[in-house]
């Protein structure tokens, strides 16, 4: 494997982008259900209130080639501010403004002091809900890989 | 002159109470959720994210629903309620070599590394009806096997390490969007493979299935054909860096097309492209084949003349809510363009009966 240089990110900001990326891809039921039994709900004023628009999603011709547009994709998204001044955006697939409020407050709980308790709680069990889910997809597609046998004919 | 035709107001508001309850069906048949069709219904999902080039199976199902199960209808509401919708950003090109594959085939190699992943076809079923079904009843388990680790690469690939296969020309910049700007001819593939991307299944695999018969003759093969998810990556300016904004699902199909070479290139294959929102083989298929004879001018190959090698005909006919609106259109009123043709076919009549009276009496007279 080689390195990828792009990725040169500080070791916060790497973070950041895993549980952003988590909690957007999650699907909409798991995360909020999650979210609910967190029973946190910090005061928080709304720097942008949540909104539902799309992003246009990119292709490549060949798969290896020139860009292409091949069709948008619902997202909303939503910026809080914690009492105590901290900023969390909630950008997640879909349109529920429940899942990307969720999204926002926990991107602001996740700067803070409450980081840990919140990454044991909320979400290391979401990635493993995600990555069971998708394990199982992985190992129902592997059963229908086929095994070719070649008939042997005559003598060697 | 223009004459204002008034009313019917109430005949539109009782047919669309009318179509309600038509909709909705003997009521004592329990209620379709959007929940079930967005499960259940998923390749009728599919094709309206597709077609609807808006990729929300939630938005997708309850387009379904609302418009009982008519396609074009249903995609025509998701066209129209995307444009209401704000565009926050492009993402980048998603990594298909990266795709979690559910299905994985390749027509060119059987043994080709990553294997042949069948995933859940209808393709070797015996297509009868099956009866069991329309009882309800358990369901078995799907049996599991052991699962591959890293990435299943494309199979083109492997004709590219050897230099068999046409590299694609790279591109800079924002690619066209129709979406945005009215569409100019002629077109370059990118702004093609947009149209196709959100054309007519129908529309593409007729187009399709006629380059398979000869017109425009390009024979395909199907290099591979994969569907899984992939995550799509977005710059997110107040962030300062890119997040996996979501996991969507895709079908990609390369096909390997022969090229004899030119006069710069030697002898090598080239591809078509298919690429589609959702499970949507039969699509992602019959876009690879209209891509690669839409590139007969680029590859210097002959124009036979065919339909599918032709950019103005298959760019401006593919998309079904031009062209349903445009066809639909003609049985809404049009009392007075029809009075003024009316008119028009009277005084022909007269004019032509006056002549031949006129021919009759010259006769006689002789």
């Amino acid at each position: 494997m080689t390195m990828d240089n792009r990725n040169e990110m500080p070791l916060a900001q790497t973070a950041r982008k895993a549980w952003l990326s988590l909690m957007a891809k999650a699907p909409d039921d798991a995360i909020l259900a999650l979210w609910k039994a967190q029973d946190c709900n910090p005061d928080f004023t709304w720097l942008r209130r949540p909104e539902t628009g799309t992003v246009m999603v990119r292709g490549r011709a060949g798969g290896t080639g020139a860009p292409f547009n091949l069709g948008e994709m619902t997202v909303t998204r939503c910026t809080i501010q914690l009492d105590n001044g901290t900023v969390g955006h909630g950008y997640v697939q879909g349109g529920s403004h429940d899942k990307a409020r969720a999204a926002a407050l926990a991107d602001a709980m996740m700067q803070g002091h409450a980081a840990e308790a919140l990454q044991t709680s909320f979400l290391t069990p979401l990635s493993e809900q995600i990555a069971a889910a998708k394990a199982k997809r992985a190992r129902k597609a592997a059963a229908t890989k086929v095994d070719f046998f070649t008939m042997v004919r005559g003598e060697d | 002159m223009y004459v204002a035709v008034k009313g019917g107001e109430r005949a539109i508001d009782n047919a669309h109470a009318w179509l309600g309850e038509e909709r909705r069906g003997d009521q004592d048949v329990s209620e379709l959720s959007v929940a079930q069709i967005r499960e259940q219904l998923s390749l009728a999902v599919n094709r309206v994210m597709a077609e609807g080039s808006l990729y929300d199976p939630d938005l997708a199902a309850l387009a379904i629903k609302q418009a009982r199960g008519d396609m074009i209808e249903a995609i025509f509401l998701i066209r129209a309620y995307r444009t209401t919708l704000p565009r926050f950003a492009g993402s980048e090109p998603i990594a298909t070599e990266k795709m979690a594959c559910d299905r994985r085939i390749s027509a060119t190699f059987k043994d080709v590394p990553g294997g042949q992943i069948l995933g859940p076809t209808f393709d070797y079923t015996h297509r009868l009806l099956d009866f069991k079904l329309a009882a309800e009843g358990g369901l078995a388990d799907a049996p599991e096997g052991d699962a591959q680790q890293g990435d299943v690469p494309h199979v083109l690939s492997f004709l590219d390490g050897e230099g068999l296969i046409q590299q694609e020309k790279q591109g800079a910049g924002t690619p066209p969007d129709l979406t945005r700007e009215p569409m100019e001819l002629p077109a370059d593939r990118p702004l093609r493979l947009q149209s196709l991307a959100r054309g007519d299944e129908g529309f593409l695999l007729s187009l399709a299935y006629s380059t398979q018969r000869g017109y425009a003759r390009n024979h395909a093969f199907v290099g591979e054909l994969r569907i899984g998810d992939i995550p799509v990556e977005v710059d997110i300016p107040e962030l300062g860096f890119a997040i996996e904004i979501g996991d969507i699902t895709v079908t990609e199909c390369e096909t390997v097309n022969q090229f004899t070479g030119s006069k710069t290139e030697p002898a090598q294959f080239t591809r078509g492209y298919g690429l589609v929102f959702g499970m949507s083989e039969r699509k992602s298929i019959s876009m690879a084949l209209v891509d690669r004879a839409l590139r007969w001018e680029e590859l210097g190959e002959d124009n036979l003349g065919a339909a599918a090698q032709d950019e103005e005909f298959v760019l401006s006919h593919c998309d079904n809510i031009q062209a349903t609106g445009f066809l639909e259109h003609i049985k809404l009123p049009h009392y007075v363009d029809f009075q003024s043709e009316l008119e028009l076919v009277r005084k022909l009549r007269r004019d032509t009966m006056a002549g031949a009276d006129c021919t009759h009496t010259q006769e006689a007279a002789e």
